[in-house]
């Protein structure tokens, strides 16, 4: 759908065709479905996070939560502390964690694979943690992230019914169209390129004159730049961050995410974004239905996504492959 | 009636390229056969084949009537065959003791490695000075005697021996070769000896065959093979 | 006040080498890390649970549940990790591949154990009392269930150096783990001997969630940070190395214990963090790991 045949103007034009439809759609769609479809835009934009990260550069981060987190606090802490409009406040969160994933990427360009896997889960669980030492952040409590409904102007577009729902999945939609569009155009670059050499043979890249380092660092870079941003609209979503809405899980839900549709494949963080809003609620129906005792309720979310995500490394290495296309990997 | 190495149709292929196609040939028990070739012949993937780390296309292989493909390595030394593979013979990180010792773990008569042990620190008694040292503390050479040292501690019967000259200087190259051909002759082993250094192992060898883009393209004695003016100057040097 | 700290974090360094011990055993073997760790322990740990709640002894169920955690360990290496490797050879996937698969199998794991047990927080009784020596008027917050557990780590640990050093299978392990080709033509039975591996990671894995827990309590998720903690120290250690594995967990045991003690609870995996990135910084394969030559 986006490769590379296109051009950046004419991917422009399909998604903000797509991003039109889903607009008009979301006028039909009840209350829930339009908050699981900000869930699944925010998660769009973490998962593709990781696809650039590990799959084309071929770093293995299990911290983005953390990241996530700084997005998030950025955004919270300007909003409530500093009252920045809602608009701004994001873009500071994605700023703080930009600027915190450049100084991670620079430690990281040394660390090679499990090493690198360690260095982000020690991060994962220990960055949620700072919150709880700072007041200015809200200990438990939290920061208030709460953005009210929509504006009068917005709301003459919307409709009658614009509820804050819609609002906040016109909000999440329009970035994660715009995330997308830029991390597309970025991926079929010349910096894409040579992330997928030097994440296939460094020394060969090197050869050819590609800064590894650079690229290396520039890709974490990037790619906290996106998480940050989905950990901003995740707070929006929330309507407060704290140190509990950012934990281990969450990093490990995106890799999943990632994996799930093919580590490289972008298009496919789009699938992995719905399946996994999609599966506590598929569970949760499976789980009525089958009586819905409080242990089954409890852990079939987790064993459906364990189960599924066993079977697609084991039988799909390569991810639910959107097969329109072929072109090299 | 024991019939030695019997190689028949050995092919073997890497997704659609032909590294080695349809060999065949017989080694006699206590026979010395070198196989010589380039680099790219199939020589290396041909001995890989026999000893159990790659699975051929189609062809067959026998050692004294039993079959070897389809067996894992570890299971055909059991059988009295020892490959020595090219370059990484020995373990690094383990002291020399340690990798002599690896040759007799999975032998039940202990009383015999024991004394095989010894007979091996008797042919190379460089080794026994450094016995607790490292193994990559050891020069090529001697990490070349240490690994035939320990090949014979398994009391092999068949010695596949993959480009023992590789990465040696010539004076250490003499002395291998030297040493191979004595411990063959009073072991009675039976040795395939690839090489690329075609000069030192036919001096060695009762017989050569040359190996070329997978195919074996000749046989004979290493005097009618020194003396063909082609191969002496693919092969030979002169 | 500088003593009982010292003690406290010698008692969690323990469990921290242990499981560092079962993730570098696995690692060297197969240069995977099992992140499935924390839930093969924790589950050997329910069924000693369970035999404590039959027998009402905890001394029978210690070995029984150390013997499971072995079994588990195996039957992951041959159901799990066999068809794992096969699978994935090569691609962009090779790295990550089996970190997913080992997530999965340990939500795979914690998701049964909770549709058998569920999710409430149990007790795991154990004879010895959790509450600290008193000298006099002065009591250490170092209890008989501390004392074991330095010492049935350092058995543990010392067990397995014993082996390692000195035995064949020991020898047998460590050929296979650094060069598998090389000893599959010396005869070693590879396959064999990296199953072996896995069961000792089992074992050690099972032993740390047996000692460990009666001092708090039993969930599904209940040994989760402490794989963390292992995994941080295996890394601090040098993932290629042993004594890394012990000398990191110790490192992290005491750093935290003094963390705790003198800043507070709270930013203890900061601090770790931070430890690790100062480690990492000036020898990026940890302590004791292998130079910058070979490949992670």
């Amino acid at each position: 759908m986006l490769n590379r045949r296109l051009t950046p103007l004419s991917r422009a034009g399909i998604l903000a065709f797509i991003g039109f439809v889903l607009l008009i759609l979301s006028r039909f769609v009840g209350e829930l479905r339009n908050y699981q479809g900000a869930q699944v835009a925010v998660y769009v934009i973490a998962i593709s996070s990781i696809t650039l990260l590990t799959g084309y550069s071929g770093q293995i981060s299990l911290g983005h939560g953390a990241v996530m987190a700084i997005g998030g606090y950025g955004a919270a802490l300007s909003f409530s502390l500093w009252n920045f409009p809602f608009e701004l406040a994001i873009l500071f969160g994605a700023a703080v964690g930009t600027l915190s994933g450049f100084i991670l990427g620079v430690a990281a360009a040394r660390l090679s694979g499990p090493y690198l896997a360690g260095t982000t889960l020690a991060l994962a669980v220990g960055l949620p943690t700072i919150a709880d030492q700072f007041k200015v952040l809200g200990g438990e409590q939290g920061l208030s992230f709460d953005i009210g409904d929509a504006p009068t102007w917005v709301r003459k577009i919307g409709g009658a019914d614009f509820t804050q729902y819609k609002w906040f999945f016109w909000i999440c939609i329009i970035v994660a169209l715009l995330s997308l569009w830029a991390i597309t155009n970025l991926l079929h670059s010349n910096y894409g390129r040579n992330w997928r050499a030097a994440r296939n043979n460094a020394v060969a890249a090197s050869l050819a004159g590609i800064n590894v380092a650079r690229g290396k660092v520039l890709a974490f870079t990037v790619s906290s730049a996106l998480a940050s941003l989905a950990g901003a609209l995740f707070g929006l979503l929330l309507g407060i961050v704290t140190p509990t809405a950012f934990p281990l899980s969450l990093s490990f839900a995106i890799v999943t995410g990632a994996v799930l549709a093919g580590v490289s494949n972008l298009a496919g963080s789009i699938v992995g974004a719905v399946v996994l809003v999609a599966i506590p609620e598929v569970s949760g129906a499976l789980a009525t239905h089958l009586g819905g005792s409080q242990k089954v309720t409890a852990n079939l979310p987790g064993l459906v996504t364990s189960l599924l995500l066993i079977l697609v490394v084991l039988f799909m290495p390569n991810g639910l492959r959107i097969k329109k296309f072929k072109g090299k990997k | 009636m024991k019939e030695g190495l019997v190689v028949k149709d050995l092919a073997i292929d890497y997704g659609s390229v032909a590294a080695v196609k349809g060999v065949s040939f017989t080694i006699t028990p206590g026979e010395l056969v070198a196989v010589i070739g380039s680099n790219g012949s199939g020589k290396s993937t041909l001995i890989r084949a026999i000893s159990g780390l790659i699975a051929p296309t189609r062809g067959s292989a026998l050692w004294n009537g039993e079959t070897l493909l389809g067996k894992k390595p570890e299971d055909l030394v059991r059988l009295g065959i020892v490959h020595i593979s090219e370059g990484k013979s020995v373990i690094p990180e383990l002291t020399v003791a340690e990798n002599l010792a690896l040759g007799g773990i999975w032998r039940r008569d202990k009383s015999d490695v024991k004394l095989a042990t010894q007979e091996s620190l008797h042919i190379f008694p460089a080794l026994t000075t450094r016995l607790e040292q490292r193994a990559d503390s050891l020069s090529g050479g001697e990490r070349q005697m240490l690994a035939i040292a320990r090949a014979l501690i398994s009391r092999p019967q068949l010695l596949l021996l993959d480009e023992p000259s590789l990465g040696l200087a010539p004076l250490i190259i003499e002395q291998i070769f030297v040493a191979i051909n004595n411990l063959r002759k009073k072991y009675g082993l039976t040795v395939l000896l690839v090489e690329q250094n075609a000069v030192s192992a036919l001096k060695i060898a009762d017989r050569g065959l040359i190996l070329h883009l997978g195919e074996l393209i000749r046989s004979g004695s290493p005097d009618e093979l020194m003396q063909d003016p082609q191969l002496r100057a693919a092969y030979l040097g002169f | 006040m500088f003593i009982d700290t010292l003690l406290i974090g010698i008692s969690s360094g323990a469990i921290y080498s242990l499981m560092a011990l079962a993730l570098v055993l696995v690692w060297r073997s197969t240069r995977i890390v099992n992140f499935a760790q924390s839930g093969q322990a924790v589950l050997s740990t329910y069924i000693g649970y369970e035999i404590t709640v039959k027998t009402h002894n905890y001394w029978i169920s210690l070995p029984l549940a150390i013997v499971c955690g072995a079994l588990i360990g195996s039957l992951v290496d041959l159901l799990f990790m066999r068809f794992l490797s096969k699978r994935i050879k090569s691609g962009p996937i090779a790295e990550i591949a089996p970190v997913i698969a080992t997530l999965g199998l340990l939500g795979l794991i914690q998701s049964l154990i909770g549709l058998i047990w569920g999710n409430a927080f149990l007790q795991y009784a154990s004879p010895l009392s959790a509450k600290g020596f008193t000298f006099g008027t002065h009591t250490v917050p170092f209890s008989p269930q501390n004392l074991f557990i330095v010492i049935a780590s350092a058995l543990v640990l010392g067990i397995f150096g014993v082996v390692f050093r000195f035995t064949n299978l020991g020898l047998s392990l460590r050929a296979a783990s650094f060069a598998p080709e090389i000893a599959q033509l010396a005869g070693i039975r590879v396959g064999r001997v990296r199953n072996i591996g896995w069961s000792f990671a089992g074992a050690a894995g099972a032993v740390a969630g047996a000692v460990i827990t009666p001092t708090s309590t039993l969930s599904p998720n209940s040994l989760d940070l402490l794989f963390v903690s292992g995994f941080i120290a295996a890394v601090i250690g040098g993932l290629d190395s042993l004594v890394g594995a012990v000398v990191g967990g110790l490192v992290l045991g005491i750093g935290f214990s003094f963390i705790l003690q003198y800043i507070s609870s709270s930013v203890t995996f900061l601090v770790g963090f931070i430890i690790l990135m100062i480690v990492l910084l000036v020898r990026p394969r940890g302590i004791f790991g292998k130079g910058v030559g070979r490949n992670a």
